[in-house]
């Protein structure tokens, strides 16, 4: 019992001693300026600022721009994450069968994951303009020429963006979670004569679940970094349909408002912790079920 | 018929894998165009053609396969764009500090949250966490602050120390240590050996390709920094290449191709090198420890 003790105060002080670089820095470049903009969200003034309550937070949600780049940071994020999941569950499903070449095509489908945002910039911009590609082929089809860029159609260039850019990552995830699922599981459901749908739903998805929930979050997360595709391509004011989160803070940064930034960005957290609660409830769920 | 079906979903995953690659190659090929064809193609790109003026109504003309095979525009890059080459060099010198400084520091605390007993130890890694879901515009004002105190204001510092300390390399190095089994650590302690001893002649070797995966998916994440320099690097000169890129695509369309095929190749080439690690550093960060 008490060399227990002595041992857990050891692992104690060690711990001190291992996590010191990490949380030093972390807590001066992530944890300090998280809690110092939440108190500036409440305060008038960044300098000597007083409590101003939920004013901050009023002027936000009254901003006829934040709700326009909630609501598309909203739908982007709705729309193009299942997509994104439905796209790439499918892809890992073919690329998990008998196929010449294999390792070949899983290549071909990560690599845009490496490739830097603004080495091809150049190429969606041959593709999008309204004298490019893509437009080539509607004039060919008869169907005229489209603003790309410059029309409500600015978010599916972003979605065909974003999934391009992340596709690969998830087919990874889901090619490892296939590959956990035992064999014999299958062979059972042969022998008792389940159907492939069948066979599918209460063994595929099931066993993906876990990876699923995984999945969800890093395309969320990944689904706010599509940013950096809108700035290079479209510049600080894209098209209204394309006006995100992140634009709305960049632009209140430049414009120093400080009040509005911090104030728009605990609502972003709070809407993403909200949504990770979420998540982590349901698989808490899940675990319990399955066990 | 097993073999039919093989070799026809085989094609048909081709066709989609050529689709995946077709920016990258368009990218390589174009760069092997001259500057006159590639203003000949693309000269169109962003114009207004007012046909009432009398203009001829047109459009850009992708190609594949240039007429000339080319390096003039690499030449060009390289030889008579000094401020690419040095760029080129930023970006380096930002993404090794951060993957050396956060490689040590992130294995340091990994270790302490796979491994070792604390009170708050769950807690504390949930923070961690959470800061990894955050978009960088969240802190931008606080972190803009600090910067200014600490007077990086203009200085990579203020993007390296950050990028050290990102909560990622923590996170996934965990995932690694965890399926390492304490029984291993036991027989060392049995000889006495203190923490540091276990976690240097034990654990490192064991994470290697822990490390080596966090490597690549730092080197990748970092050499594509676009908000960051952006916010905090006033001074055109101490900007990484991702900006110049932004700014040639406006003004020297000419060797665009070419600065962004120089940009790209350094990951392409690690990830075809290092691929296997780089899978398994997602797939592990995807498993619950």
């Amino acid at each position: 019992m008490s060399s227990g003790i002595r041992l857990l105060r050891k692992d104690w002080m060690a711990a001190v001693l291992f996590l010191a670089p990490s949380l030093i820095g972390f807590s001066v470049f992530y944890l300090i300026p998280f809690a110092t903009g939440l108190i500036y969200s409440f305060q008038d003034n960044t300098i000597d600022g007083t409590f101003v309550g939920l004013d901050n937070y009023q002027a936000v949600l009254s901003s006829g721009s934040f709700r326009k780049a909630a609501a598309n940071t909203l739908l982007f994020t709705g729309v193009s994450v299942p997509l994104l999941i439905a796209l790439s569950l499918c892809f890992a499903h073919l690329l998990n069968r008998r196929l010449f070449i294999r390792n070949w095509l899983q290549t071909a489908f990560v690599l845009p994951l490496v490739v830097p945002v603004a080495s091809i910039v150049m190429m969606w911009q041959i593709l999008f303009d309204w004298n490019g590609t893509l437009n080539v082929l509607l004039e060919h089809l008869h169907m005229g020429r489209m603003d790309w860029m410059k029309s409500e159609w600015s978010m599916v260039v972003l979605a065909v963006v974003y999934i391009w850019k992340n596709i690969g990552y998830n087919i990874i995830l889901f090619l490892a979670g296939l590959q956990s699922i035992p064999k014999d599981y299958y062979e059972t459901a042969d022998i008792e004569g389940a159907s492939g749908l069948h066979k599918w739903l209460h063994i595929t998805w099931v066993y993906l679940t876990p990876t699923m929930f995984f999945v969800v979050l890093m395309s969320i997360i990944n689904s706010f970094k599509v940013f950096r595709e809108t700035y290079l391509i479209a510049g600080d004011y894209p098209h209204d349909r394309i006006y995100m989160l992140q634009h709305y803070m960049n632009n209140m940064f430049m414009s120093l408002n400080v009040q509005k930034l911090t104030a728009a960005a605990t609502l972003m957290v709070a809407g993403i912790l909200l949504f990770v609660s979420v998540m982590l409830m349901m698989e808490r769920r899940f675990r319990s079920f399955m066990e | 018929m097993v073999l039919f079906r093989k070799v026809a979903l085989t094609v048909v995953m081709s066709i989609f894998a050529l689709a995946m690659l077709f920016p990258i190659l368009v990218t390589f090929s174009n760069s092997l165009m001259t500057e006159s064809e590639i203003d000949y193609n693309y000269h169109l790109i962003g114009k207004m053609i007012n046909v009432a003026a009398g203009e001829k109504n047109g459009f850009i003309n992708l190609k594949l396969i240039p007429d000339w095979v080319s390096l003039s525009q690499y030449g060009e890059v390289l030889v008579h764009k000094p401020l690419f080459l040095h760029m080129f060099w930023n970006s380096v010198f930002m993404v090794l500090p951060i993957i050396i400084g956060q490689v040590v520091a992130a294995s340091l605390a990994a270790y302490a949250f796979a491994k070792l007993r604390f009170w708050g130890r769950e807690k504390l890694f949930v923070v961690y966490l959470m800061t990894m879901l955050m978009p960088f515009q969240v802190t931008l004002v606080p972190n803009y602050i600090i910067a200014d105190k600490l007077g990086l204001m203009n200085s990579t510092a203020a993007i390296i120390l950050p990028g050290i300390f990102s909560a990622f390399g923590v996170f996934m190095l965990r995932q690694f240590m965890l399926h390492i089994p304490y029984s291993y650590l036991e027989a060392a302690k049995m000889d006495g050996a203190g923490q540091l001893r276990i976690f240097y002649s034990i654990m490192l070797p064991l994470i290697k390709p822990g490390m080596a995966a966090l490597t690549v998916l730092l080197f990748v994440d970092n050499w594509n920094m676009v908000e960051q320099p952006l916010i905090f690097l006033e001074d055109a000169f101490k900007q990484p290449l991702s900006l110049y890129l932004s700014r040639i695509n406006e003004g020297a369309r000419g060797v665009a191709f070419a600065a962004s095929a120089l940009y790209m190749a350094p990951m392409v080439l690690l990830f075809l090198y290092a691929e296997s690690y780089f899978i398994e550093g997602i797939q592990l960060s995807g498993i619950k420890g």
